[in-house]
C-alpha cells in the first residue's frame, strides 16, 4: 500500500523560498499566483492491512521523523 | 586537564578544527568518538561539531538525531555534564529535543560564511563564565540554515529564563536588524537548556582561537568550561 506524506512550513512561519518562487511567477506575469509555499514530498510504500492502519502508519513517522513540529506541518493521502 | 569528546557523525567537517581547538592550542586532552560508539570514554566535555552531518538529508541535524552515541550524549547532559552544540551540532541539539527551537534557512537563501559579531548575554553557563557580560566577540559563520525560529511562547520562556547565551550585535553591542545574519528570532546566535550545561550556537568559536586565524576571541568559551570543571569538579559519566 502506498502512503504519500506532505510536509510544509507551518502557515505562521515565514516560507523564504516560497516567497521567492512567487515572486519569480508574478514578474513572469502570472498575476493571478498570490503565494505559493514550499514542501516536501514523501512516498511511503508500506505493508498494511487497510487505509487506516496505513494512515495511522504514515502519521507515526511524519510525526517522529518526516515533520519537525516545532516549524512543519503535514498531510497524509492513502490509496 | 580536560578532555574533549568530540562525536563525529558522516559528514562532519569541523570535528578536527574542535580537535585542534582544545589539544594544540589549549594544550588538553582530546578524543573523537564516531557516532556509531556508545560510550563518551569518561570525557569531562563533549563537543557536538559543525559540518553536515549525514548530508543534511531530510532537515539539518534530523538523522543524527538517531545516532547511537546521542543517548550517551543525552546521558551525559542530565547528569550536568556540559556540552556544547557548534553549528551543525547546534541543529543535532534542536532536533534531539535539547534545546528548543528549529532552525529555517537564512531569510535571504543565502549560505553564509563570514566573520560576525555576538553579545554574550549570560555568563552563568560552563561555556561562558570566563566572559564579560555583554562582552562583543568576532566568530565566524558558516551556515545556510541558521534563522532560528521558535514558537512565541518558547521565545518568552527563553528570555525570562534567561536562556539567550549569544545575540548577534554590531560593533558596540547594539542588538539591530541589519547585525543579524540569517533572520533569528530577536538576534539569537545561541541559547542554553534549563539546566544551563547545554549551550548550541551557531558561530565557530573552535575556528576563532588564534589570531592568525583572524580571531582569538571564541578561546574564551573553551577557557571557560576548563574553569569550570576545575572550580565545580567534573561531572563526567563513563
Amino acid at each position: 500500500m502506498k502512503a504519500r506524506v506532505f510536509v510544509t512550513l507551518k502557515t505562521s512561519v515565514f516560507d523564504p523560498q516560497g516567497r521567492t518562487i512567487a515572486d519569480a511567477l508574478q514578474s513572469m506575469g502570472y498575476a493571478g499566483i498570490a503565494d505559493v509555499r514550499q514542501g516536501k514530498f514523501f512516498e511511503l510504500d508500506l505493508d498494511a492491512a487497510s487505509a487506516d492502519q496505513a494512515r495511522a502508519l504514515a502519521s507515526e513517522v511524519a510525526d517522529k521523523v518526516l515533520a519537525n513540529p516545532v516549524i512543519e506541518s503535514y498531510r497524509v493521502e492513502v490509496d | 586537564m580536560t578532555s574533549f569528546a568530540i562525536v563525529v557523525f558522516p559528514g562532519s567537517n569541523c570535528d578536527h578544527d574542535a580537535y585542534h581547538a582544545a589539544k594544540h592550542v589549549l594544550g588538553q586532552t582530546a578524543e573523537f568518538v564516531w557516532h556509531k560508539e556508545t560510550s563518551l570514554k569518561g570525557a569531562d566535555v563533549v563537543v557536538l561539531p559543525g559540518g553536515f552531518s549525514h548530508g543534511d538529508y531530510l532537515r539539518t541535524g534530523a538523522i543524527a538525531r538517531f545516532s547511537p552515541i546521542m543517548r550517551a550524549v543525552a546521558d551525559f547532559a542530565r547528569a550536568g555534564g556540559p556540552v556544547l552544540g557548534i553549528c551543525n551540532g547546534f541543529q543535532i541539539l534542536l532536533e534531539v529535543g535539547m534545546l528548543p527551537g528549529a532552525m529555517l534557512r537564512n531569510r535571504d537563501l543565502k549560505f553564509h560564511c563570514a566573520h560576525v559579531l555576538v553579545r554574550v548575554e549570560r555568563t552563568d553557563t560552563p561555556f561562558t563564565r570566563r566572559a564579560a557580560p555583554g562582552q562583543v566577540l568576532r566568530i565566524p559563520i558558516a551556515h545556510g540554515e541558521g534563522n532560528y525560529y521558535a514558537e512565541p511562547d518558547d521565545l518568552r520562556k527563553l528570555e525570562t529564563e534567561g536562556r539567550v547565551v549569544f545575540r548577534y550585535c554590531t560593533p558596540d553591542g547594539a542588538i539591530t536588524d541589519e547585525a543579524n545574519p540569517n533572520g533569528s528570532a530577536r538576534n539569537i546566535a545561541g541559547i542554553c537548556n534549563e539546566g544551563r550545561n547545554v549551550v548550541g550556537l551557531m558561530p565557530h568559536p573552535e575556528r576563532a582561537c588564534e589570531p592568525v586565524l583572524g580571531s582569538g576571541d571564541g578561546l574564551v568559551l573553551f577557557e571557560s568550561v576548563m574553569a569550570a570543571l576545575r572550580e565545580e569538579g567534573a561531572l563526567r559519566t563513563a
